[in-house]
Parts: C-alpha cells; sequence; structure tokens
C-alpha cells in the first residue's frame, strides 16, 4: 500500500480501560478522500477506536500517524494536530450558551486567533455549507436535532479539516430527521473529505462508502468494498452480524 | 403600649444616633462588597485550580475548604484579630473580619462552583477538545459559562448569608452598624439605637435579596 497517500496511519493500536482490553492490535489506513465506515456490534471497541485516533480516548501502545505526524510522540502539539481532525458526536455536544455561529467560530477565533469578522465570515460560510445559513443566530435549543448536528458539522468543517470523525452522527435523531444529515455527509463526500464513520446507516454505507470496516473484540475482523461486506463477506462473524443488521433495518 | 414605643421606638434617642448608624451603613457597606468581591474572586480561582486534577493540589484545597465551612465565622474572626497580629501580620478588627468572612466565602463558593463545573457534561470538554481548543481556554469559555450559571442560585443565596454575618465585626470593634446601635444602647440606656441597626439592615439588605432573586431568574436557562 502507498503508504505516502494514507492521511491517517494507524499501526497495532492497543487500548485497555483497566483489566479490560478494549482494542487488540488495530492495523488502519485511511487514504485522502475516501470515506470508510466502521460496523460492528456495541462494546466491538469502534467508538473508542474512532477516539483514539484524535487522542480524545489515550492508546495504551501502538502508533497513530495523521498527515504524517505522530499523534502519540510527546513533542506534537496534540491541539495543532486536533485542528486537522473534524469530529462529529453522537450527542451533537453544541455549546448551549453559544449561538450556532458562535459555536462555529469559537475555534476559529481562540485556536487559530483569527479577528472575529473573519471567524465570522468563515463561520458563516460553513453554516450555509451544511444548509443553516439563515439559523446562524439561533441557539442550540431553538435548532431541531438534524440541525443541530448539522450545526456541528459545521463547526467541524471551519477549522478546514484534513480528515473528519463521525461517531455515530445519526443514532441520536428522529427518523425524519436523519435524512439531511445524510444528504450534508454525502455533499462533503462529493467535495472530496476523507471521512471515517462510526454508524449503521446501511443505506448510506452501501451507496457512499469506499470500504467498510467491521470490527468485533477489539480486532478488526473484515474489510473491503461495501458490496463484499454486506453481499458476500469471507468471514461467518460478519455474515451473522451483517445478517442481524438486516434484520433490524 | 406608651412604654413599649419610648424603649424601641423612642424618636429624640433614635435622632441623636442616627449619624452614628449611617456611618456604620457604610461600612456595612464596603466591608460588604469587600467579602462578597474577594469571597466569589478567591472561590472561583480555587475551583479552577481543582479542575486541573493535581492530586496533593486538591487533597490541600479540600481539606482548607472543610476547615473554613466547620468553623464559625466568629472563631475566625477573633482568631484572626488576636492570633495574626502575634504572629507579625498586622491586622485590626475590620481587616480580620474581611480575611475571615472572605475565605468562609471563598470556601463555600468553591465547593458551588466545583459542583457546576462537575455537572457540566463531559462532552462538552470533548468537543472544545476535539477542535484544538487547549484545557484552560475549554474551561474558561465552555465550561465555566455553563457552571456558573448552575452555581448562580446556590451562591446567592450563600452570599448573602455570609455578608449579614459582617455584623460578627462588632466583637472586634468594627464600626459597623450593630456595633454602633449597641454602643447608642450602653450610652442611652435605651435600645430604640438597635430598632435603628435593624431597619439599616433592612435598607442594605431587601435590595441585595431582590437582587438576587433578580439574578436567579436572568440566568437560569433551558438546556
Amino acid at each position: 500500500m502507498n503508504t505516502a497517500a494514507a492521511i491517517l496511519d494507524v499501526r497495532a493500536l492497543h487500548k485497555s480501560f483497566g483489566a479490560v482490553e478494549v482494542l487488540r492490535g488495530i492495523d488502519f489506513k485511511l487514504r485522502e478522500r475516501e470515506l470508510v465506515f466502521i460496523i460492528g456490534p456495541s462494546g466491538s471497541g469502534k467508538s473508542t477506536f474512532l477516539r483514539c485516533c484524535n487522542r480524545l480516548e489515550e492508546p495504551s501502545s501502538g502508533s497513530i500517524h495523521v498527515d504524517g505526524i505522530d499523534l502519540l510522540a510527546p513533542a506534537t502539539d496534540i491541539n495543532a494536530v486536533r485542528r486537522k481532525i473534524g469530529m462529529v458526536f453522537q450527542s451533537f455536544n453544541l455549546y448551549p450558551h453559544m449561538t450556532a455561529l458562535g459555536n462555529v467560530t469559537l475555534a476559529l477565533r481562540l485556536s487559530l486567533k483569527k479577528p472575529r469578522a473573519e471567524a465570522d465570515d468563515i463561520g458563516r460560510a460553513a453554516l450555509a455549507q451544511v444548509g443553516l445559513a439563515d439559523m446562524a443566530k439561533r441557539y442550540p435549543n431553538e435548532l431541531s436535532g438534524g440541525q443541530q448536528q448539522r450545526v456541528a458539522i459545521a463547526r467541524a468543517l471551519a477549522l478546514e479539516p484534513r480528515i473528519v470523525l463521525f461517531d455515530e452522527p445519526t443514532s441520536a435523531l428522529d427518523p425524519e430527521l436523519v435524512g439531511s444529515v445524510l444528504k450534508v455527509m454525502h455533499n462533503l463526500r462529493d467535495g472530496g473529505m476523507t471521512m471515517l464513520v462510526v454508524s449503521h446507516e446501511l443505506g448510506f454505507a452501501r451507496e457512499a462508502a469506499d470500504r467498510v470496516v467491521f470490527m468485533e473484540g477489539g480486532v478488526i475482523v473484515e474489510q473491503g468494498p461495501p458490496e463484499q461486506i454486506f453481499a458476500a463477506p469471507t468471514q461467518t462473524r460478519t455474515r451473522a452480524f451483517v445478517a442481524r443488521l438486516a434484520a433490524r433495518s | 403600649m406608651d412604654r413599649f414605643l419610648d424603649t424601641f421606638f423612642n424618636l429624640e434617642v433614635m435622632a441623636r444616633y442616627l449619624p452614628k448608624i449611617l456611618s456604620g451603613m457604610l461600612v456595612t457597606t464596603y466591608l460588604g462588597i469587600g467579602v462578597v468581591v474577594s469571597g466569589l474572586a478567591a472561590g472561583l480561582v480555587l475551583a479552577v485550580i481543582r479542575s486541573f486534577g493535581v492530586r496533593p493540589l486538591n487533597a490541600l484545597i479540600v481539606l482548607v475548604v472543610d476547615m473554613l465551612r466547620t468553623v464559625p465565622p466568629l472563631v475566625l474572626i477573633v482568631l484572626f484579630f488576636y492570633g495574626l497580629p502575634a504572629a507579625g501580620v498586622p491586622l485590626d478588627g475590620l481587616g480580620s473580619t474581611w480575611l475571615a468572612l472572605s475565605l468562609v466565602l471563598a470556601a463555600f463558593a468553591e465547593e458551588i462552583y466545583w459542583a457546576g463545573i462537575l455537572s457540566v457534561s463531559k462532552g462538552q470538554w470533548e468537543a472544545a477538545r476535539s477542535t484544538g481548543l487547549g484545557f484552560l481556554t475549554t474551561l474558561i469559555w465552555v465550561i465555566l459559562p455553563q457552571a456558573i450559571r448552575l452555581a448562580i442560585p446556590p451562591l446567592t443565596n450563600r452570599t448573602i448569608a455570609i455578608t449579614k454575618n459582617t455584623a460578627l465585626g462588632q466583637v472586634v470593634a468594627v464600626q459597623e452598624i450593630l456595633y454602633q446601635a449597641y454602643s447608642g444602647l450602653s450610652f442611652s440606656y435605651n435600645p430604640s439605637p438597635l430598632t435603628l441597626g435593624a431597619l439599616a439592615y433592612l435598607i442594605l439588605f431587601v435590595p441585595v435579596v431582590i437582587a438576587g432573586r433578580w439574578i436567579e431568574t436572568r440566568f437560569s436557562w433551558k438546556r
């Protein structure tokens, strides 16, 4: 594999919480402009893996390189690297005391030290990108779940990240609001954004993902193009899980 | 009835001691403001230090805070008044009262701020840190605004309770309202100055209580 093109390069990643080993040796590469889905049963370590990729969880061992930078090196300025890695959470995590625009521009002003006017321009553009140009002055409690999640995506995009990590971005949403978020993710994908998504939105995975990774028990069991994982998985465990997912949806 | 009025509402005595009570109100006011400002600020600083999670430091903060919350404020005032000058820190009655009450308010306020900081969800920290904001920036801009909103109702109550303790300064000759009223009583053999003192406290603290209520409603906001 061409390592130069791997924008996220994870090797032999282990993570334990006390005596419980949640990640048991993950090797994974994400190439530029790639959209990769991670699926797997709860407790499989998929969210922990995602959270290790921007060090919201501290890996126990292994290495992670983002855009060539060693994420775990003591000399690495983690805040600088995190600006290259957007993250979208299941529960949105918008700042309730700030408007949508305030949410989107906070890091621009305080982390990138941009003057307010410039930050506001970037923030408005990011909100427009997720279809919320007219919601800039609204507070999170005045927005629907789908709108809140789109503001959260705009907050990540405003920093012009190289990768965006999505941690179950639609699972806290009412079914009728899921579409608006998926549409934004689709647009991002068309714009060439590199994305790593933990989600069970199978329809979206089928049509948009370049690759689907199936995790179970802290390891990657199988990965491949969506057609393979969903229609012709090679591993029994993958087959069983995909069958359960299909039966549920 | 006449005797009652003559004893507690003797206008002639009241008029004589009104200037004293007014000067006492002034002392109570600036002592109270001093205690509120330094106590609330010190409490916030302590809570911020505590959130860095340095274990020995936090153990020390908890120990000191618990001691300050346990000892009666009057004991602290007297202790500082007699103890600190002997230890080479020249502090008069006013200084001792200010220091003691500020420390007590700081201790209670620290606990209230800390509870507020803890009740802000972990996701708020994660969201801010994931955009490259540092620990302190996140604390100041994302966590504290939410924590302080949660802290305001209990903080208002505690602040009013502690500010009223300025009356304890009377014991170490701080010339605040109670001191003036009490010396008025001693000189005139008539408790009317005390009535005047009570009125003075009402005039000072009713607006404070009303302001507290206003602040509480102003800062309660829907999540």
